[in-house]
């Protein structure tokens, strides 16, 4: 059993067994960063570039981490201390880095396709960590893995992504691989942060926060980015807040064993209340553990030799 | 008697009669079972460790801890194959630190699978010693790595299969060589024999 494709850019068209495959991975990883010593030798001689044309905490650190646990040599590019300044383009830019000999390139950018880009350009393995709103395959991932781990299974499940939906990328990835696992799945925000046909994607939409958690099991609540606002796609932060925002109260709608998720930066106060946001349910930090343990397995199952395309 | 290309080495009662010497070998050597901790490496050698910690609990009454490794990272071939492992659970959960530690596996071979436990250990602690103990020695090292325990040593050459079958995981339970030399036509002439041992129902009968 292995993967289809030697890059990860998005978990539409992964299958179930890919998807089961990467999380049982993960699981036997999980057990290593519980060690004394949390590195085994697997990826030694292998190069990772993480390439960062955008702002992450979470993301970067846990890949690096997970790089660094599987012994890869490991280099950071930030494009505020780069040449990116000096105009040099994208293309030209991973190219240089990729001549001193890298073997895999984890990316993240502003631009939806930008990884599907880079497979055209370069020879590497590439993988996803966040493009435009188009897809976030390893937050998915570990969400998936993180409620697996607390239900034991994802089948008849029911997951409510609450937010900006349109715009996220983190709520695409989500979609796709929840659908794929038989989870059934719904979706909620305000209209104006609601894409064209998004029932399409085989979900139920909802603007009422009320009525889309009622008997939910999960809630998955997105970053509402306060730029929305000057764009006018949100009244105010204050009714955001009112109608969307998650409280205790609400909570009591879910059913009993819920879940709160958030894939982080946290908005306290807006999105969620700090009461949830560290209340009993909410496996906010679980999350970012369990990331490592995903990402290390999509870094593993990548890395193998690969048959030459076309 | 035919000369077939696979012969049956060792059958249930033989191998049980191994493990049970190999339990006595260890407690002589140790002096006892309260200094040991045993690792199994996954999948069969996993199965021979809790047979052996088993049979210690019968002979000396003390409850000897198990771990189980899966290896597959610290393999030195792992980005040189088409198809990446698939990486079980590795379950250590005692200290290792200043214990006599006695890893299990089924065969030993050219001794890289011992080479990688050995490096994994390390990396969980560092025991009084190692000791390895197999059920099968069939030769052929290619670093310098002996055991300590053997339940049975077989001359194979190079290109021979060794497989072993385990009740726990196979329904089955009995050594089998396949000889290269006589190696016939058809492929997989080893498992086939497996499926007709299973057929028939039982272990089969040693020579």
């Amino acid at each position: 059993m292995k993967l289809q494709s030697r890059h990860l850019l998005g978990l539409e068209g992964v299958t179930a067994d890919e998807i089961s495959l990467i999380l049982d991975t993960a699981e036997s990883f999980r057990e290593i960063i519980e060690r004394p010593i949390k590195k085994v030798p697997t990826l030694r001689g292998i190069t990772v570039l993480n390439l960062f044309y955008e702002p992450s905490t979470r993301t970067k650190i846990s890949f690096e981490l997970a790089e660094k646990r599987l012994s890869a040599d490991t280099i950071t590019f930030t494009t505020s201390t780069s040449s990116v300044k000096k105009g040099e383009t994208l293309k030209d830019t991973v190219r240089n880095i990729e001549a001193m000999k890298i073997n895999m390139v984890v990316v993240r950018h502003s631009s939806s396709g930008v990884p599907y880009f880079l497979t055209q350009c370069l020879d590497s393995n590439i993988i996803n960590a966040g493009d435009g709103s188009h897809e976030h395959p390893t937050q998915a991932l570990l969400d998936l893995f993180t409620i697996r781990q607390k239900y034991g299974k994802l089948e008849g499940l029911r997951v409510v992504l609450i937010g900006d939906v349109k715009h996220s990328r983190v709520v695409r990835s989500n979609i796709w691989g929840l659908k794929t696992m038989g989870v059934s799945v719904a979706v909620c925000g305000p209209s104006t942060l609601l894409p064209y046909e998004v029932e399409k994607f085989g979900v139920d939409v909802y603007t009422d926060l009320d009525k889309a958690i009622d008997g939910a099991d999960v809630v998955n609540i997105m970053r509402i980015q306060l730029e929305r606002q000057q764009s006018g796609l949100l009244a105010s932060q204050r009714e955001y807040t009112n109608l969307f925002g998650m409280t205790a109260e609400r909570l009591k709608l879910l059913n009993k064993n819920y879940t709160v998720m958030h894939p982080g930066p946290m908005n306290r106060g807006v999105e969620i209340t700090p009461e949830v946001a560290d209340g009993k349910a909410s496996v906010v930090l679980e999350q970012v553990t369990n990331g490592q343990a995903v990402r290390m397995a999509v870094l593993y199952l990548l890395s193998g030799k690969w048959e030459e395309e076309e | 008697m035919p000369k077939s290309k696979t012969e049956i080495v060792m059958d249930k009662k033989s191998i049980d009669r191994a493990v049970t010497r190999i339990s006595h070998e260890i407690l002589e050597k140790n002096d006892g079972a309260e200094s040991l901790v045993i690792i199994g490496i996954l999948t069969r050698g996993a199965d021979i460790a809790k047979r052996i910690a088993s049979r210690i609990k019968e002979i000396e009454r003390v409850e000897v801890q198990v771990g189980l490794m899966d290896i597959n990272l610290y393999r030195d071939d792992v980005h040189h194959k088409l198809d990446q492992p698939i990486i079980q659970r590795t379950e250590i959960l005692f200290d290792v630190v200043d214990r006599n530690l006695i890893l299990v596996d089924d065969v030993l071979f050219t001794g890289r699978t011992i080479r990688a436990a050995l490096d994994q250990i390390i990396d969980f602690g560092r025991p009084r010693s190692i000791q390895l103990a197999v059920l099968i020695d069939r030769g052929h090292r290619e670093l310098p790595i002996r055991p300590d325990y053997v339940g049975k040593n077989i001359p194979t050459s190079k290109d021979d299969r060794v497989l072993v079958r385990l009740l726990e995981r196979d329904e089955v339970e009995f050594v089998l060589v396949e000889k290269s030399g006589l190696k016939p036509k058809k492929k997989n002439s080893a498992k086939k024999k497996v499926k007709k041992i299973k057929k028939a129902g039982g272990g089969g009968k040693a020579k």
